[in-house]
């Protein structure tokens, strides 16, 4: 049965910097690195030791909980450091390639004739597990709870997301495979979204519900989607992939090779040339972005605008990301900033800013805070782009005095921090919103888990 | 170097300091400060707590000039009545102004110079920046006082206000009670005998003799005594004149010289048309809520109606002490007092109001309807906007406690029929 999911609550931002569709191939960096803060709740133990020789897809650590979820290299090539932080926290995995790529072969499997078990086996093996993620909390899915649904939205409304439809063209073959594989892990559903009116490679596909989407973000978000399709209750459990790293799992089990090569977006208006280059997964970013990006005072981000990591052009692409986006750093005093008019700054008030006149503007937006932290005072803003039937300030407060049994009736095991990411955009008082959920999920797993 | 470069390196050099407090609020007033995001978005709209307030003072600021020409108006008026004959001729003119300008203007510079200083001191001690809240409540504070209020009770009440009424709660954002209201309830119940005197209204009242000058009332307490005799000693040899209070207020007063303004009363509460025109404001950017306001009015008009048709069924006569009040047309009762004012401007304070949109209409409706009760059944002094705000400041959390409970059943419920 599938549904039409239309939300109005939600903004649509519009930055200058939208990838043009076409596909350069990025040169391949001579280092790649494994991040494990990438993987949230993750506790990395090292398997592969420094000046150790892997194959792409080798195993470079496994999780400290369970030992079964291993988390492997993106390409072939020596281990040459492991950098670690406070408490020996280990922050990067650096692996120098090889000139010539050798994959570790995970033979190739029919997924239609696996049982669940064998399926989760074969991932866990070739280190796809990560792949998997879950709500409640937003973590790594934990491999021994049933979820009672899974979930893929390939319906990107972040801010100049990429395009799946482009990006994933072509793909139909691992995305069936992928499908069938991941369908065998769930007794429910597999709810796949899409956009209206699309070409969308995963709209034919066998074996799911397709839903359709529409409406400004966060309707891409799949948290939106499992509030509207099929909320998460107490002890219930849902996992969720994205379409992107459901290409390398099809792609594994047609070919018994893991490869984390995607189709990147390097969008914003730092880049010279916005569009899409194909990396591995770990790449460095420079190597990315090399003859396109200016710089020079530039906020690197990998991921989007709203909930991506800042990255220094020294630094690395996520492990799950297709995309970078660049914007200028905002670090300047602005004359009156505070009371005089603006039209060159996206506001959902009136209050003498003007972006309601211009609803399609494009807006180059820097990280300028534009205001200082204050306490909660503006009441109402946040309700008008959060679509979920949850009490969006009243679940903050809650998060951030940790009163863990309002935290779970209001709606804690429903969210995630990115859907607090407009509330935090449009936030008066300018209070970290995406921060505060991840560290009450945190506490919520801990304690209630 | 340039003042933006000066005023960076001093920003630097205060950091860390007791006075970083104190220098960065002038800082930032001049300049949007240069902080940019770290983790969560990388990107944050345009408006701050500055803009916001900012937005509420500009609404206000027609309703403070036109107190202060009313300031003045109400004081010759009350020298010369034939001068009511052509208000509109009489109302703006420099010597009304005047009169603002030497009684208007340094209440509010008082109450600024008050609060913010408490404010600062606040911030100063406590460690934190100087927050916004106090940019609205400095003029929300001399527009509801009346004009004769000596600045020494003004001072006194604005640092109980904000003292008692917000920084002990821990500053903008966490009190419970509105805190111009606070201040407004703190003259009220600390100089009774000053404040619910009809000689506080009109500058000046209080050296005018009952000879030469018609009282100050103002149109509430007209109405509240309107069955009784009033006796006007006649001037220069003119026959005494005897009337009503109620009879006497229609002579003085049309019902356009309500909706404008041209009453007695408090200093910028008596323009409904001006603070519609503010409400308008807020509405449109989206400052203030607009269930709130809606509410306050429809609230009021239907327990002023309840009233009326309490009156029209002879349940109480006109001997009754309330009749005055209690026979005021429903809607009469929406353009006079400080009813327009509270409901759009204080009701409307979103720290201390109601914060879910269900509950916004409930608060909303309640504080019109309770202030009209207050009004008819205060005998002592009938205005009830500020009591019944302040008393749904009280209620507000428990308005929204209920209206969250509703959501957080509806999720139990679910996982209920999930299970069963």
């Amino acid at each position: 049965m599938s549904k039409d999911i239309r939300i109005k609550k939600g903004l649509d931002i519009k930055l200058v910097g939208v990838a043009e569709k076409t596909t350069t191939n990025s040169s391949k960096s001579s280092v790649y690195a494994v991040k494990p803060e990438d993987f949230h709740g993750i506790v990395p133990k090292l398997i592969a030791k420094e000046g150790s020789q892997v194959k792409a897809g080798e195993a470079l650590f496994h999780s400290k909980s369970d030992p079964r979820i291993l988390f492997s290299s993106p390409v072939s090539g020596k281990v040459v450091a492991v950098e670690r932080g406070a408490r020996r926290k280990v922050l990067t995995v650096k692996i120098a390639a090889d000139a010539k790529q050798e994959y570790e072969d995970f033979g190739t499997k029919d997924a239609a004739k696996m049982s669940g078990e064998e399926v989760k086996n074969h991932l866990f093996i070739s280190g796809c597990w990560p792949f998997v993620k879950q709500r409640p909390f937003d973590v790594v899915a934990n491999p021994n709870q049933a979820p009672k649904a899974i979930f893929v939205s390939a319906h990107a409304s972040a801010p100049l997301a990429a395009d799946l439809e482009y990006t994933l063209a072509g793909k139909e073959a691992e995305l069936q495979a992928a499908i069938t594989a991941v369908s065998k892990l769930t007794e429910g559903l597999v709810h796949v979204s899409v956009g209206a009116d699309t070409n969308s490679p995963l709209a034919k596909l066998k074996g799911i519900e397709l839903h359709t989407v529409s409406g400004p973000h966060p309707s891409g978000n799949v948290g939106t989607q499992i509030a509207k399709l099929d909320p998460i209750n107490k002890g219930e459990v849902v996992w969720i992939l994205t379409p992107q790293d459901l290409v390398v799992i099809g792609e594994l089990f047609l070919t018994g090779k893991l490869n984390l090569t995607r189709t990147v977006a390097l969008t914003g208006s730092q880049f010279s040339k916005p569009q899409y280059v194909t990396a591995i997964s770990g790449a460095s970013i420079s190597d990315v972005t090399a003859n396109n990006l200016n710089d020079d005072n530039t906020r690197i981000i990998s991921g989007n605008v709203l909930s991506g990591n800042e990255v220094k052009a020294a630094g690395f692409l996520g492990y799950y990301d297709n995309q970078i986006t660049a914007i200028p750093e905002g670090d300047d005093y602005e004359f009156f900033g505070w009371n005089k008019p603006i039209f060159n700054k996206i506001s959902t008030s009136r209050a003498l800013t003007f972006s309601w006149l211009t609803p399609k503007k494009k807006y180059d937006l820097n990280t300028n805070t534009n205001g200082e932290h204050r306490a909660f005072v503006v009441t109402g803003s946040y309700e008008e782009v959060f679509p979920l039937d949850i009490y969006p300030m009243q679940l903050l407060k809650a998060f951030m005095y940790k009163d863990l049994d309002e935290m779970e009736a209001l709606g804690g095991y429903e969210v995630a921090p990115e859907d607090f990411a407009l509330t935090e955009f449009v936030c008066v008082s300018k209070q970290p919103h995406q921060k505060i959920i991840r560290e009450g999920l945190d506490l919520m797993r801990e304690e209630l888990g | 170097m340039s003042l933006k470069g000066n005023l960076h390196n001093l920003k630097e050099k205060y950091k860390g300091t007791k006075m970083a407090p104190a220098f960065n609020a002038i800082h930032t007033f001049l300049y949007l400060p240069n902080e940019v995001t770290h983790g969560g978005t990388h990107i944050k709209a345009a408006d701050d707590l500055k803009r916001t307030m900012n937005i509420v003072i500009m609404a206000l600021i027609p309703c403070l000039l036109f107190g202060m020409f009313n300031a003045g108006y109400q004081h010759y008026a009350a020298i010369d009545n034939s001068l009511r004959a052509d208000v509109l001729a009489n109302f703006f003119t420099f010597d009304n102004l005047w009169i603002g300008i030497i009684k208007v203007l340094p209440l509010v510079i008082v109450s600024y110079g008050v609060g913010l200083l408490v404010e600062f001191i606040f911030a100063v001690i406590k460690g934190h920046e100087v927050e916004e809240g106090y940019l609205v409540t400095g003029m929300l504070v001399p527009l509801i006082v009346p004009i004769d209020t000596p600045l020494w009770m003004l001072s006194v009440a604005v640092v109980f206000g904000v003292v008692i009424g917000k920084e002990v709660f821990g500053g903008t954002g966490m009190n419970i009670l509105n805190p111009a209201l606070t201040i407004r309830a703190f003259l009220f119940f600390a100089y009774p005998t000053w404040m619910s005197g009809d000689k506080v209204w009109v500058y000046d009242a209080v050296n005018m003799s009952e000879a030469d000058a018609i009282s100050g009332e103002t149109m509430l307490g007209y109405y509240a005594k309107s069955g009784q005799d009033l006796t006007i000693a006649g001037t220069n040899g003119a026959a005494d004149i005897v009337t009503t209070y109620g009879d006497r207020a229609n002579e003085l007063y049309s019902t356009f010289d309500k909706f404008m303004g041209f009453i007695p009363g408090s200093v910028g509460e008596t323009s409904t048309f001006l603070i519609l025109i503010g409400a308008a404001i807020l509405i449109f950017t989206k400052i203030a809520s607009w269930r709130i306001i809606l509410s306050a009015f429809v609230g009021a008009a239907v327990m002023g109606f309840i009233f009326n048709q309490v009156v029209a069924a002879d349940i109480i006569t006109e001997s009754s002490k309330f009749y005055g009040l209690m026979s005021t047309v429903w809607w009469e009762h929406l353009t006079i007092g400080g009813l327009a004012f509270g409901a759009v401007f204080m009701a409307t304070d979103p720290v201390t109001g109601s914060q879910t949109n269900k509950g916004k209409w409930i608060y909303g409706f309640l504080i019109g309807f309770i202030s009209i009760m207050i009004r008819v059944f205060n005998p002592a002094y009938p205005e009830g906007v500020f009591l019944a705000i302040l008393l749904m400041n009280v209620f507000a959390p428990t308005i929204d406690h209920y209206v969250v409970q509703g959501n957080v059943n509806k999720r139990l419920k679910r996982a209920k029929v999930k299970t069963a």
